[in-house]
């Protein structure tokens, strides 16, 4: 690895340092044997005490209801909220491919120990070792009570599991109900959820969104939350709480994210003092349908398998605006296959993602505004005839079509691509609290095991396993010293924090200007696609904090807000989550421009090598960067990454 | 709902065999007609089979007529109604794939309702009689058929009779459970009631077309 | 393209409702229908009207927020969900009518907004399985031939969308019901609360003030994930089954 960059430290002006994080909480020794002495070593809390505490989930994704519903099994008294009118409606709802587990049911030389490895590898050496350890071997629990819960995973002709092999690992390990894993996988959790409604453990309150959290003698002792049909702000308090709020892809208005995928409840923590970790690490999906207009609000997602058929190319001629099937073999460019030979169309995500960008920055792109590749099928039809290529990828052609009015058949698709899930988040330990007391954060809400980039079908498997089987564990290790004295409704913490929610309310109303909610977040999702998106430079970013700042202040003064808060108010729920993305989009800027290397899903430009591959400093960034809010500059605290198990190697695919 | 319909129905079907015996001439009908009175003769009494029949019948048409106006109170109610429309679009109002006959169940019940008051006026007690009364069924029914305006009420009772069966029997028979198939164009069971409707309407009308239009036992 | 649309605005739950008609001049047809009632909303916003209030999510057919009866069909022409109808199902000059579903047990909450819980409560009733988390045995130990697996999976695939309610004349919610029996009573880890299920879901049903399903079928040709209409037989044949071991 050449080193040919030297840092510059030009995000020393946006921050401030503040001391190292040395312990994570995790058990020492074998790395096998951890997971079970922590098991052992937690407290437990009485049956009989759990009636008496309360813990409040926020979020009922595949997170938060798994969460939920194996606490309510325990006997604890939970609330959950969800912003959506039913908790079957989160987010998780929409993954497709499917979960890992190292069941090895293939033979191919699967284990718990690869599923590590692979997990560490992917993500670029920027997560914990004994985490993503625990996340493998939980993950065969993982399946076996999907199963037990009457999740319909695809089945061999024998009446056995059947697996695939998904996100470019060499072995079989990922469980999948057709294109519909993540559906099924939160239908049977909701499932479980709405059994223990129906006992009286769990209460869920749908159309709620938690706004802030409240914080009693540094310890997390509630949420306030807005009723968003009536707009009356409630407070509620509990013994501990619990964030499985999902991720802020949206702060770049456009990804494959639901709409209201949000960062407020998260941001919201982290004013209160929880540190975000990580919070420029993104993951973009090559595969993704293109923008067609200014209208365009949301992408979507294409699986990935079809790059196992398909051939990218773009046109060699910079503008050349001929119907893709004018242009004759020699004029085009197989730019994947030519760069890559190895690996061709099936590069990893990120390498694929910016080497489309290239060719559009370039002026090679196509469709309209010229960013879009095709993904061509020609070749596949006339090898493997049309039959063949309908019954594999049928459906996916039957969505592109509807969504494009184009027929993949007969003209090549166009893709480009697209945010698609975040790795930042909460800050946590290896019992997944974050630096504060009786704060739990699980899912993609957490800065997660993931490192600087993830594994297909890895993130299903985490917020499982976070939910029902870590997160159950390590919090009765906390519940143990509880109840806890109880927090009244009039404690001033609490009126205090929802006096805040309110006065922000007011202020939003308030302003009455003349421009709209969604063409702020619209601006801000451009400054950040452009800047802090596929490929970042120190350049860059420095101008998007700059942009961000000013289009913020932009927003303070001339946005408009329809409506009441007493009522149904659309307007004015997106509006609030858009003043915590701006903030949190400065922030993203700020880990970025800090981060002067190129590690998974983040590139800088300036730290790459030779021949345009990332390039990781490990000797300097081999850390989570756990950010506290400062107010004017946000406070860096370092937790180095230590690997005794899996040696740090650089990456390469060609 | 749906074992009370098909007890009628099946009661139709008999009915409309022993009407084409009509064809036999008015000694054999009215014989038969007189027979039906001693089935099961001496085990039961005179008459008695029939006041059984009777009985089955009169009681599956009340339930069936109670449940027909219970179901369409309360799915009225859940179907949402506001000021006497559900949707204030005018388009489609015929649906996605609706048959025709399933439009017509409640008020094409209340029509065969009507036209069985009027029918068992007409047959039974000689209360009722177009063209004239008389002691042989056989006549009753030559006599009526021959006036214009009974054919038409009798036809329509049995386009109702028709219409009901159409969705009545497929209906039932999924309510017991006795559907396979995914969708309604599908499914066996349309097509048999689509027949049997067909059959039966079919049936009946022979009689009153034979006298009307052929002169039949006249 | 031009087009006009009548939307149902209704203030809240109480409020009483109407049909308001809008003019929309650059509609083009690539847009899905939620980015035309997106511009719709902008260009009300500008105007310091309210924008239409409508629910959605995750805009790709799979969350089961959106909905509402276009031009007298849940869902619109299409059979898919709204989020991915497009716009070049429509012609330049089309009047298009917006209406939320509408079904007693479904009121409406705001504009096309309406509040879907009884469908919660119908699944709390009885709509899946007892299995405490931990105490699942290895998953390959008790196989599913491929074919109750795949049924199942079909059933399973309801998005709880509610067109189903919204098309069927009866206001029943029949076809979403028997969906969730049918999933879990395919399937062998479904048996031992195979009779209880159905008896206490359909109770619920009724309970929630949905209607009596009379096999219109209008139910299954709405449904945008395509659950068929078998599915409500085997509810009943099931139901039949619990009557007879005395469960209902
Ligand atoms: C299109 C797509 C395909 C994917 N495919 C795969 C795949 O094949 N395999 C894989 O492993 N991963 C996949 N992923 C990633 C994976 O789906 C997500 O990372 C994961 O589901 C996140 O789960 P979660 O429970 O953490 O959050 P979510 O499912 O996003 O749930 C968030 C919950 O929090 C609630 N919430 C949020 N904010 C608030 C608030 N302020 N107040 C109250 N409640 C709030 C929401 O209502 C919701 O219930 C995919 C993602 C996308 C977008
Ligand atoms: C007397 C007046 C009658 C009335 C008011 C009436 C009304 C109805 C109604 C409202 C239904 C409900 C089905 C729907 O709305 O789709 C129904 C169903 C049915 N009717 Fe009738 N009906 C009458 C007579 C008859 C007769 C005489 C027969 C038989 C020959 C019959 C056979 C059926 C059958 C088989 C069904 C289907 C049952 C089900 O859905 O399970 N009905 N009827
Ligand atoms: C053209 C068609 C029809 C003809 C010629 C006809 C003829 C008759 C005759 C002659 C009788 C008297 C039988 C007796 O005395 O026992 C009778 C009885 C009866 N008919 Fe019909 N009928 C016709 C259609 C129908 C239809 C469509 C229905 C029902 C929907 C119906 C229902 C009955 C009933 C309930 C009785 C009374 C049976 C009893 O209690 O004895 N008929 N019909
Ligand atoms: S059955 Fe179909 S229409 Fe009904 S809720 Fe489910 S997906 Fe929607
Ligand atoms: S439309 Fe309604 S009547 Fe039954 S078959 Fe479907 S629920
Ligand atoms: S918005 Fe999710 S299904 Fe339409």
């Amino acid at each position: 690895m050449s080193d040919t960059y030297t840092p510059t430290g030009a995000a020393e002006q946006f921050i401030e340092h503040g001391e190292d994080i040395h312990d994570t909480k995790a058990p020492s020794g074998p790395i096998e044997r951890r997971w079970e002495q922590r098991q052992f070593d937690a407290k437990l809390v009485n049956a009989a005490n759990r009636r008496k505490i309360k813990i409040i989930v926020v979020g009922t994704g595949l997170a938060g209801a798994s969460a939920a519903a194996t606490l309510g099994e325990a006997g604890y008294h939970v609330t959950s909220f969800c912003y959506q009118d039913s908790p079957r409606r989160a987010h998780s709802i929409a993954a497709q491919g499917g979960i890992n587990a190292a069941k090895n049911y293939r033979n191919d030389g699967d284990s718990v120990y690869r599923l590590f490895y692979d997990t560490v590898k992917g993500g670029d050496f920027r997560s914990r070792e004994s985490n993503s350890y625990r996340l493998a071997q939980v993950s065969v629990n993982i399946i076996d009570q999907c199963v037990a819960q009457g999740v319909p995973f695809a089945r061999e002709y024998g009446g056995l599991l059947d697996n695939r092999s998904f996100g470019g690992v060499q072995v079989s390990r990922t469980f999948y109900a057709r294109g519909q894993t993540g559906q099924q996988l939160l239908i049977g959790a909701y499932q479980a959820l709405e059994r223990q409604v129906a006992a009286g453990t769990v209460e869920v309150h749908t159309r709620h969104e938690m706004l802030d959290l409240v914080m009693v003698d540094g310890k997390a002792r509630g949420v306030i939350v807005r009723d968003m049909v009536t707009g009356e702000i409630e407070s509620h308090t509990a013994d501990a709480v619990v964030l499985a709020s999902g991720g802020y892809g949206n702060v770049y208005f456009l990804s494959t994210n639901a709409m209201g995928c949000n960062v407020t409840a998260t941001w919201r923590a982290h004013r209160r003092g929880a540190y975000f970790g990580n919070p420029c690490y993104t993951q973009i999906h090559p595969t993704c349908i293109p923008v067609s207009g200014d209208y365009q609000s949301k992408l979507t997602l294409m699986s990935e398998s079809l790059r196992n058929d398909g051939r990218i190319w773009v046109p060699k001629k910079a503008g050349d605006d001929r119907h893709p099937r004018d242009i004759p073999e020699d004029e085009r460019d197989y730019y994947l296959e030519r760069i890559y030979p190895a690996f061709g169309n099936l590069v990893p995500r990120d390498i694929a993602s910016r080497a489309a960008k290239y060719q559009c920055d370039d002026g090679k792109g196509v469709g309209p505004g010229g960013l879009g590749v095709y993904l061509d099928f020609a070749d596949a039809i006339e090898r493997m005839g049309r039959p063949a290529v309908e019954a594999k990828y049928g459906n996916l052609f039957d969505m592109y079509a509807r969504i494009t009015g184009e027929d993949p058949y007969t003209e090549p698709m166009r893709i480009y691509p697209a945010v698609h899930y975040v790795m930042g988040g909460l800050w946590v330990d290896y019992d997944l609290q974050s630096n504060l007391e009786g704060l739990f954060v699980t899912g993609e809400a957490n800065f997660s095991d993931q490192g600087a980039n993830r594994l297909g079908a890895s993130a299903l498997m985490q917020g499982l396993a976070d939910g029902y089987f870590v997160l159950p564990t390590t919090i009765a290790n906390y519940l143990a010293a509880g109840p806890f004295e109880p927090v009244a409704e009039d404690h001033p913490a609490v009126l205090e924090a929802r006096q805040a929610v309110e006065e922000r309310i007011q202020k939003l109303l308030a302003v009455d200007g003349n421009r709209t909610v969604d063409s702020y977040h619209k601006e801000l999702g451009h400054i950040m696609w452009e800047y802090c998106g596929m490929e970042r430079t120190e350049e860059g970013l420095t101008k998007a904090i700059g942009l961000i700042r000013e289009l913020r202040d932009d927003f303070w003064k001339n946005v408009k807000v329809t409506g009441e808060a007493e009522e149904l108010n659309q307007t004015l729920e997106r509006a609030g989550r858009v003043v915590d993305f701006f903030e949190l989009g400065e922030l993203m800027c700020i880990d970025a421009l800090n981060r002067e290397e190129s590690c998974g899903g983040h590139f800088r430009a300036e730290s790459q090598t030779e021949d345009g591959e990332a390039l990781r400093h490990d000797d300097r960034f081999a850390y989570v960067a756990a950010w506290e809010f400062g107010g004017e500059k946000p406070i860096l605290h370092k937790e180095p990454l230590e690997y005794e198990y899996v040696e740090m190697k650089a990456r390469s695919y060609k | 709902m749906a074992v009370s319909g098909l007890i009628m129905l099946g009661y139709l079907l008999v009915h409309m065999y022993g009407n084409l015996k009509f064809f036999q001439g008015q000694e054999y009908f009215d014989s038969y007609l007189e027979g039906l009175e001693d089935i099961f003769y001496p085990y039961l009494p005179h008459g008695g089979a029939l006041w059984i029949l009777r009985v089955v019948l009169l009681a599956s048409l009340v339930a069936h007529v109670y449940c027909a106006i219970t179901l369409w109170r309360r799915n009225k109610v859940a179907a949402g109604y506001t000021g006497g429309k559900r949707y204030h679009s005018k388009q489609n109002r015929t649906g996605i794939q609706r048959s025709y006959a399933s439009f017509t169940m409640r008020w094409g019940g209340v029509i065969l309702l009507l036209f069985i008051i009027g029918h068992l006026a007409q047959m039974l007690p000689n209360w009722l009689a177009p063209g004239g009364p008389s002691d042989s069924k056989y006549e009753r029914v030559v006599n009526g058929f021959e006036i214009w305006w009974v054919v038409l009420l009798y036809t329509i009772g049995l386009v109702a009779v028709g219409f009901h069966l159409w969705h009545g029997f497929w209906s039932a028979l999924t309510t017991l459970g006795q559907n396979r198939s995914s969708t309604r164009k599908d499914s066996v069971i349309t097509i048999a009631s689509w027949v049997l409707s067909v059959v039966i309407a079919g049936g009946f009308l022979i009689v009153p077309f034979a006298v009307f239009f052929f002169g039949a036992g006249s | 393209m031009k087009i006009t649309v009548n939307v149902w605005r209704q203030k809240n739950a109480d409020a009483k409702g109407e049909m308001v008609g809008y003019h929309l001049d650059d509609v083009s047809e690539d847009m899905s229908f939620l980015e035309m009632l997106d511009v719709l909303n902008e260009q009300l916003t500008l105007a310091g009207e309210e924008p239409v209030a409508f629910d959605h999510d995750c805009r790709e057919g799979i969350c089961g927020s959106c909905g509402v009866v276009i031009n007298g069909i849940a869902h619109g022409p299409e059979v898919t969900t709204t989020c991915q109808l497009h716009m070049r199902s429509f012609k330049d000059g089309d009047v298009i009518d917006i209406e939320p579903w509408r079904a007693g047990a479904f009121p409406i909450v705001k504009d096309l907004v309406v509040d879907r819980g009884a469908f919660d409560r119908i699944i709390q009733s009885g709509g899946y399985i007892s299995v405490n988390t931990g105490s699942a045995p290895e998953a390959n130990n008790l196989p599913v031939p491929k074919e109750d697996a795949d049924h199942a999976f079909a059933a399973a695939t309801c998005i709880g969308c509610g067109a189903c309610v919204a098309a069927c004349p009866n206001g029943s919610a029949m076809l979403f019901t028997a969906a969730k029996v049918t999933h879990l009573g395919l399937l062998p880890q479904g048996q031992p609360e195979r009779e209880s299920r159905v008896a206490s879901m359909v109770a619920q049903h009724d309970a929630e003030g949905f209607g009596s399903c009379t096999n219109i079928g209008e139910c299954t040709a709405a449904c945008p994930k395509g659950i068929p209409l078998d599915v409500i037989s085997r509810l009943n044949r099931d139901l039949l089954g619990a009557l007879a071991a005395g469960q209902a």
